[in-house]
C-alpha cells in the first residue's frame, strides 16, 4: 500500500502499542503522585502547600525532553541500568503529576465553599466532608479537563524518542530510514495518533456539554 | 439616641428558676478585621421560644446567628448555647453542631445526592444509623416538610421552595435542640415562600426552639415569642411581636415604616 508493506504498517502499530502503554503508565503514575500534590495544595499546612506548589512550578518550567534526558542519563549515572521504558515512564509521571495536580486542585476549589460549610454544620468531620461531599462533585468537574489532558499525555509520549524509547514516533522514524517514504509513513503515524486522541477529546467535549446543560 | 437593652424591655418568657436559656449572649462582640460587627449583644432565648432577628441589611443579624453555631468565633463576651460555653477551653464544636441545626438562604443541598441521601448522610456518618434506621428517619422528616414523594429526586429536579424544605428536613434529621434560619425565604419567588414558612410555623408550634433572621414581618409577628430589632451591631429594641406596632426608637419606627 503506497509503497509500504502491510508488515511495515504492522511495525507502526507495534510502536503505537508502546505509545499507549507509556501513556497509561504516565497517567497512572501521574494520578498516584498528582493527587497528593493537589491535596497538599488544598488542605496541607503551609509547608506542604509551598512544597507542592514549588514542585508544580519546577516541573512545569522544564521541557519534557529535558526531563526525559535527566531521568534517563541521571539515573544510570548512579549505576542503575534503566531501560528506556522505565525512564520514559518516570519522566511522564513527573510531567503529568505536575499538570494533573494543578488541574485537580482547581476542580476541588471549584466546589462552592458553602458545600464545606453545609457539611460542617451537620457535624461531619473534615475527612467525611471531603469524601462524601467535595470529592464526588470535584470528580465530576474533573472528568473533561482530565480526559483532555490525556490527549496531551498521548501526544507528549512522542518526546521519549529522544532517549530511544520504541514508541509510535520512533517506529515511524526507523521505518522511514528503511523505506525513504517520509510522507506516507509520517502521515500514517499522524493518523494513528489522531485515532487514539480523537475519541478522548470527543468524550471530554460531550461530557463537558452534559455538565453545562445540567447546571444551566 | 437611646439604646434599649434586653433588660429594659419585657421579655415574653422571663427566665424561670432552674430553666437555663438555650441561647445566651452576654456582651458578645465580633469583629472582622478592624470592622466591629457585633458591638455587645445581650440576648436570651429560652427553651421552646422562637426569636426573630430583624433589621436592616448589614446590621449584624447573620453574624449573630452564625456565632450561635460557631461558624464565626466571637471576640468578646460570653456565648452559651445548649449549656455549652463557646469560649470554654473544653468546648467541642462538633458536639454543638450535633444539637444545633442551621438553614441558609441558599439551601446548600448536596447536588450529587438524592433527597433521601441528603437527609441521611449526617445521621449515618455522624450518628451511625444503619440503612433501615436512616430510611425510616428520612421518611419521617420528609413527611414533616411535606415531601414524602420526593425521596429519590435530585435537588435540581425540585423547586426552590421544595429544596429549602429538604434543607430543613436535613437539619431536622439530626434531631436538633435548636434550629437557626437565616433568611430562608429571601431567595424564593413570592409564591413559594408560603410553603416554607408553614413548615417553620409548624415546627414552632411543635415546641422547637429557634432563632430566625427574617424579612417577613407578618410572619415574625405571628410566630415569634421574641422579636429582636438589630441596628448597627446592637440589639436596639426587643420584645413581643406587638413591639412592632409601637416602636420605642426612631430607628425601629423608620424600619417598620419602610415596609421591609
Ligand atoms: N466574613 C466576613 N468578613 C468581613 N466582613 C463581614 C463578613 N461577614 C459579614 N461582614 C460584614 O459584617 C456586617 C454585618 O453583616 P451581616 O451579619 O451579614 O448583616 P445582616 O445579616 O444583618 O445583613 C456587614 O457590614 C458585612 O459586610
Ligand atoms: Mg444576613
Amino acid at each position: 500500500m503506497l509503497g509500504v508493506s502491510l508488515d511495515q504498517y504492522g511495525f507502526l502499530v507495534q510502536g503505537a502499542f508502546w505509545t499507549v502503554v507509556l501513556s497509561l503508565m504516565g497517567f497512572v503514575g501521574g494520578t498516584i503522585v498528582g493527587l497528593p500534590v493537589a491535596l497538599a495544595r488544598i488542605s496541607g499546612g503551609w509547608f506542604l502547600c509551598r512544597a507542592s506548589s514549588l514542585y508544580v512550578q519546577f516541573v512545569q518550567g522544564i521541557p519534557l525532553p529535558v526531563i526525559m534526558f535527566v531521568v534517563y542519563f541521571g539515573v544510570s549515572i548512579y549505576g542503575f541500568d534503566v531501560n528506556a521504558l522505565v525512564a520514559a515512564a518516570i519522566a511522564m509521571t513527573l510531567y503529568s503529576s505536575a499538570y494533573l495536580g494543578e488541574i485537580w486542585k482547581g476542580c476541588i476549589q471549584a466546589v462552592p465553599k458553602t458545600q464545606w460549610e453545609a457539611g460542617e454544620c451537620l457535624a461531619l468531620t473534615n475527612l467525611q466532608r471531603f469524601i462524601y461531599i467535595i470529592l464526588p462533585q470535584a470528580l465530576r468537574i474533573a472528568v473533561p479537563p482530565t480526559v483532555g489532558f490525556l490527549v496531551q499525555i498521548v501526544k507528549n509520549t512522542s518526546y521519549s524518542v529522544v532517549i530511544g524509547f520504541f514508541d509510535l514516533t520512533y517506529s515511524a522514524k526507523i521505518l522511514n530510514n528503511a523505506t525513504f517514504k517520509p510522507f506516507v509513513i509520517f502521515t500514517a503515524a499522524a493518523l494513528i495518533y489522531f485515532a487514539i486522541c480523537f475519541p478522548l477529546s470527543r468524550y471530554a467535549r460531550r461530557f463537558e456539554l452534559r455538565l453545562h446543560r445540567r447546571h444551566a | 439616641m437611646t439604646v434599649i437593652s434586653m433588660n429594659s424591655v419585657h421579655t415574653p418568657a422571663a427566665p424561670q428558676d432552674g430553666v437555663q436559656p438555650m441561647v445566651s449572649f452576654r456582651d458578645v462582640r465580633k469583629s472582622f478585621g478592624a470592622l466591629e460587627v457585633l458591638k455587645g449583644i445581650d440576648l436570651d432565648v429560652m427553651p421552646g421560644q422562637v426569636a426573630a432577628l430583624i433589621g436592616r441589611s448589614g446590621s449584624g443579624k447573620s453574624t449573630a446567628l452564625r456565632c450561635i453555631n460557631g461558624l464565626e468565633k466571637i471576640n468578646g463576651g460570653e456565648l452559651t448555647v445548649c449549656g455549652r460555653n463557646l469560649r470554654a477551653r473544653d468546648f467541642e464544636l462538633r458536639e454543638l453542631r450535633k444539637e444545633v441545626g442551621i438553614v441558609f438562604q441558599s439551601y446548600n443541598l448536596f447536588p450529587h445526592l438524592t433527597v433521601e441521601q441528603n437527609v441521611t448522610l449526617a445521621p449515618r456518618k455522624v450518628n451511625g444509623l444503619d440503612a433501615s434506621e436512616s430510611r425510616a428517619l428520612a421518611a419521617e422528616v420528609l413527611e414533616q416538610v411535606g415531601l414524602s414523594d420526593k425521596a429519590s429526586s435530585y435537588p435540581e429536579q425540585l423547586s426552590g421552595g421544595q429544596q429549602q424544605r429538604v434543607a430543613i428536613a436535613r437539619s431536622l434529621a439530626m434531631r436538633p435542640k435548636l434550629m437557626l434560619f437565616d433568611e430562608v425565604t429571601s431567595a424564593l419567588d413570592p409564591e413559594l415562600t408560603g410553603e416554607v414558612l408553614r413548615v417553620i410555623g409548624k415546627l414552632a408550634a411543635g415546641g422547637m426552639t429557634m432563632v430566625l433572621v427574617t424579612h417577613e414581618m407578618a410572619f415574625a409577628r405571628q410566630v415569634a415569642d421574641l422579636v429582636v430589632y438589630m441596628h448597627q451591631g446592637r440589639v436596639w429594641e426587643a420584645g413581643k411581636g406587638t413591639m412592632l406596632d409601637d416602636p420605642q426608637t426612631v430607628e425601629l419606627r423608620q424600619f417598620v415604616g419602610s415596609g421591609l
